[in-house]
């Protein structure tokens, strides 16, 4: 801990050129330095800046990773989503509060230790798994959560807990994480051998125009689930008036049951980094910004030293490859813990050093986006293809997959199945079939495309994954035969009513409807009209909701009771006596026969 | 570019000019799209959801979308009208809004809009959240109960005013107004003259000492319902 706060604050920022557009990067690092971010230090922030405190107070309060009260030195986070569940992550929680003697979002007594849940941190392949600090952990059991914990209060450092380093680059010095890539089927599209510049060069020799029409010839769709044509993007980037342009990779990779781009992270940046270049050169931005989540900062430094490596080797930097008057750099701006950043818009707020709401549309990014200028956001894997198109050709690309969805996906399988990991399919592959390569034959339901996504029982596994039919960003959950999917549709709902932004009406208090009309339907409280009330709700929440979160959350409980409607029939009934079956009459005459001193007559 | 649009609502064809939303077109042309967070002279807020409208089949709030030529709205549908009635008894039970000894009550929006939606009392569970309230400064008294999060606080002060005294804090059901200070209103920069001040659409600001200056009975919306003065074509 430093001993003079204000001083550390002024030099932080100054670090950042007092810039109020690096507000994410200065709170990132006073926290870091400090542990929190204090009444003060957002006063300082502000000062230093040209700010108003509130709105360093905004922004504090918006992202997960950033704290107003102090807190310990060492933050555990241990993610609870359903995958972790299914895999035994309350044992594991029991062990670590017997252990440090203290509940969840409790700070141990000598300010060393807190410990916290969070959402999905895109390690669902080896569950359960937590951060501790910046360092991950997975395949957790109660034995390891008591050792880390010895551990920890011996040493204090989060980064010497032994552990066995991950396959690949995960071992890696400037990683040296234990997660492994887990790569169980490679496809030619992103784990193909690439040998870096090859798109890059064929790209510059290209003029952007062209580039922008091979990818275009490849049929390219945005791999991070919306699956808008990346081609036409960049012509509207392109074409759009502005001084300047700009070029995001989104990274945020939140949805839980999604973790195919730390993989891409970890092993194929140069793929990345190459297709970063080729969009900046398509649409003529000279910036170009990787976005990445707060929960994978362990991999910023080796990022960063491949994006050096590549100025080094001139593939970034003044005239890219000796291709005159064209300048590309890329920097890293790390993200604090906001699932709804994912959305293209409110990635882009964060970028600027706002919360992260999702703008208003139009304009649209294409029109003025990072700093009101031209910019285009796709996601990493989208970015890997444009290289690869760029290498290979846009026949080549489009010759793999389905008619209606050219080339391969990545998909993060994870949940109740054999071999949990990433799999590189062509599109159009039936859900059956990948089930039986996942080893879960046996699934009572699969979750293709996250919570936002749809989940399908064994009627609809002869479906598709591709765009026209089970469109998805990567993730699969995967449900065994004795699993409760309306306890898991109660943990997705709290899940979005935790990462709404809050910014418009139907999904800030929505959510928070549905999910109490769910709970008291799995609490036996439930009658028939119930079904009618969520559905109708739920279609409000998705029609009237400012962006794709709001616009998609309803779907677990939309999805099941339209695929397993029998699920909450079996669990609601009509009460006899006519009152509500929530309605606890002898509860409500309570505390009245308290005072009276006698019994109701007629209860 | 003539400048000049025309596009139907409801099947009735209406002139715009161009770089009008549907909201600013449908009110000059005396057609009435429920809105709560939107005000003319801010930049639109696109948060309450309100002004809802199908464009094209598709929805999009009728406050921030562009009009464009050849557009088809729908407006007044029993759908859209279902919609609204949700979002505004989702802001009754969000909040603690007692209308009955609330000196806004007659000129409040929300309130407004519920009796014109034909809402007599919310169909989803009341959430009671705990709310602050905010007595300190001399003039001005903030009531976080009764507050909507439409931003028209935060945008007038700094937009109108130039100052920054309101700013939204937190997020999901945790998000609320936040003032420019680390603690109360009062120690913000903040004056009865302010903008922001008179722009609040429910009780959440109010001015201290006037609020019944104007007896019930006789208050904005106690004689026509809200939207009223749109239909009239009053501008």
């Amino acid at each position: 801990m430093t001993e003079n706060p204000a001083k550390t604050i002024k030099k932080i920022c100054l670090e950042h050129g007092n810039d109020k557009a690096r507000l994410m990067d200065i709170a990132i690092d006073v926290q870091k330095e400090l542990g929190y971010i204090s009444k003060e230090a957002m006063k300082e922030i502000a000062a230093a800046t040209g700010s108003h405190f509130v709105e360093v107070e905004s922004l504090v309060t918006f992202y997960s990773f950033l704290t107003e009260r102090p807190k310990g030195r060492i933050i555990i986070r241990l993610c609870n989503d359903i995958v972790d569940k299914m895999q035994g992550v309350d044992a594991v929680a029991d062990a670590f509060t017997e252990e440090l003697g203290m509940g969840f979002g409790q700070t141990s007594r000598d300010g060393l230790i807190t410990l916290e849940y969070t959402p999905c941190i895109g390690m669902c392949d080896q569950a359960p798994a937590a951060l501790i600090n910046d360092e991950v952990f997975t395949h957790l059991s109660s034995d390891k959560a008591r050792a880390i914990v010895k551990e920890l209060k011996k040493h204090k450092d989060p980064a010497k807990i032994s552990k066995k380093l991950g396959d690949g680059n995960n071992a890696h010095e400037l990683v040296k994480s234990m997660v492994n890539n887990g790569i169980r089927k490679k496809g030619p599209v992103i784990f193909g051998e690439y040998e870096p510049g090859t798109g890059l060069k064929k790209a510059l020799s290209m003029s952007p125009i062209e580039v922008i029409r091979e990818i275009k010839a490849a049929r390219l769709r945005g791999r991070g689930g919306a699956g808008f044509p990346t081609g036409m993007k960049w012509e509207f980037t392109r074409a759009a008036d502005g001084e300047k342009r700009f070029t995001i990779c989104n990274a945020d990779e939140g949805e839980p049951g999604t973790f195919k781009d730390r993989v891409i992270l970890t092993e194929k940046y140069d793929l990345l980094f190459e297709g970063m270049t080729i969009g900046g050169y398509a649409i003529g931005a000279e910036e170009g910004i990787l976005y990445l989540r707060g929960e994978y900062a362990y991999l910023k430094k080796l990022l960063e030293k491949m994006i050096e490596e590549r100025r080094k080797k001139g593939l970034l930097g003044k005239d890219v490859m000796g291709k005159k008057g064209f300048t590309f750099d890329i920097r890293v701006q790390l993200g604090a813990g906001a699932y709804v950043c994912g959305e293209e818009t409110a990635l882009i707020s964060s970028c600027e050093g706002l919360r992260g709401d999702p703008k208003t549309r139009p304009p649209f990014p294409a029109q003025k986006g990072y700093m009101g200028y031209p910019t285009s956001v796709n996601n990493v894997e989208t970015f890997c293809c444009v290289a690869r198109i760029m290498e290979k050709g846009a026949a080549w690309f489009a010759e793999i997959g389905s008619k209606g969805s050219p080339s391969t996906k990545l998909l993060s399988v994870s949940g109740d199945c054999a071999g949990p990991g990433v799999y590189e399919f062509p599109f159009g592959v039936k859900v059956k079939d990948l089930l039986k390569a996942v080893g879960a034959e046996d699934a009572k339901a699969v979750l293709v495309g996250g919570p936002s996504g749809t989940l399908i029982g064994p009627g609809e596994y002869e479906r598709t994954v591709c765009y026209d039919d089970l469109g998805t960003g990567g993730a699969v959950v995967v449900f065994g035969p004795e699993r409760d999917l309306l306890q898991l549709v109660s943990y997705y709902m709290e899940f979005f009513i935790e990462e709404s932004c809050g910014y418009c009406t139907p999904c800030r208090v929505g959510n928070v409807l549905l999910k109490e009309r769910l709970d008291r339907i799995i609490a036996g409280k439930g009658e028939p009209e119930d079904l009618d009330y969520l559905e109708s709700l739920g279609k409000t929440v998705k029609i009237s909701s400012r962006c794709g979160l709001g616009q998609t959350s309803p779907n677990p409980i939309l999805t099941t009771l339209k695929n397993f409607r029998a699920d909450y029939e079996s669990r609601v009934k009509k009460n006899e006596d006519g009152m509500q079956p929530s309605f606890d009459i002898k509860k409500a005459l309570g505390d009245a026969q308290d005072i009276t001193g006698r019994e109701s007559v007629i209860f | 570019m003539s400048g000049k649009i025309t596009f139907t609502i409801d099947g009735k064809e209406i002139e715009a000019r161009q770089g009008q939303t549907i909201l600013e077109a449908a009110e000059d042309a005396g057609i009435y799209i429920p809105k709560l967070c939107q005000m003319k002279g801010l930049v639109p807020h696109g948060s309450c959801r309100v002004c809802t409208v199908m464009v094209n089949g598709r929805p999009q709030a009728a406050c921030t979308q562009p009009a464009t030529d050849g557009m088809v709205v729908e407006n007044d549908t029993p759908e859209l009208k279902g919609m609204r009635r949700d979002i505004i008894d989702m802001l009754f039970v969000e909040g603690n809004h007692f209308c009955m000894f609330c000196d806004k009550s007659g000129n409040c929006e929300l309130q407004a809009i519920a009796y014109r939606l034909g809402i007599c009392a919310p169909k989803f569970p009341y959430l009671f959240p705990n709310r602050d309230l905010d007595a300190s400064h001399p003039d001005i008294f903030i009531d976080r109960n009764r507050c909507v999060l439409c931003g028209r606080c935060v945008e007038a002060s700094r937009d109108i005013d130039g100052k920054c005294v309101f700013e939204f804090v937190g997020r999901g059901p945790h998000k609320k107004i936040a003032v420019n200070a680390e603690a109360k209103l009062v120690d913000t920069d903040i004056d009865i003259t302010d903008k922001a001040v008179n722009v609040c659409p429910v009780g959440a600001i109010i001015k201290k000492r006037v609020g019944y200056a104007v007896p019930i009975g006789e208050r904005l919306y106690d004689k026509e319902p809200i939207g009223s003065d749109v239909e009239n074509n009053k501008k």
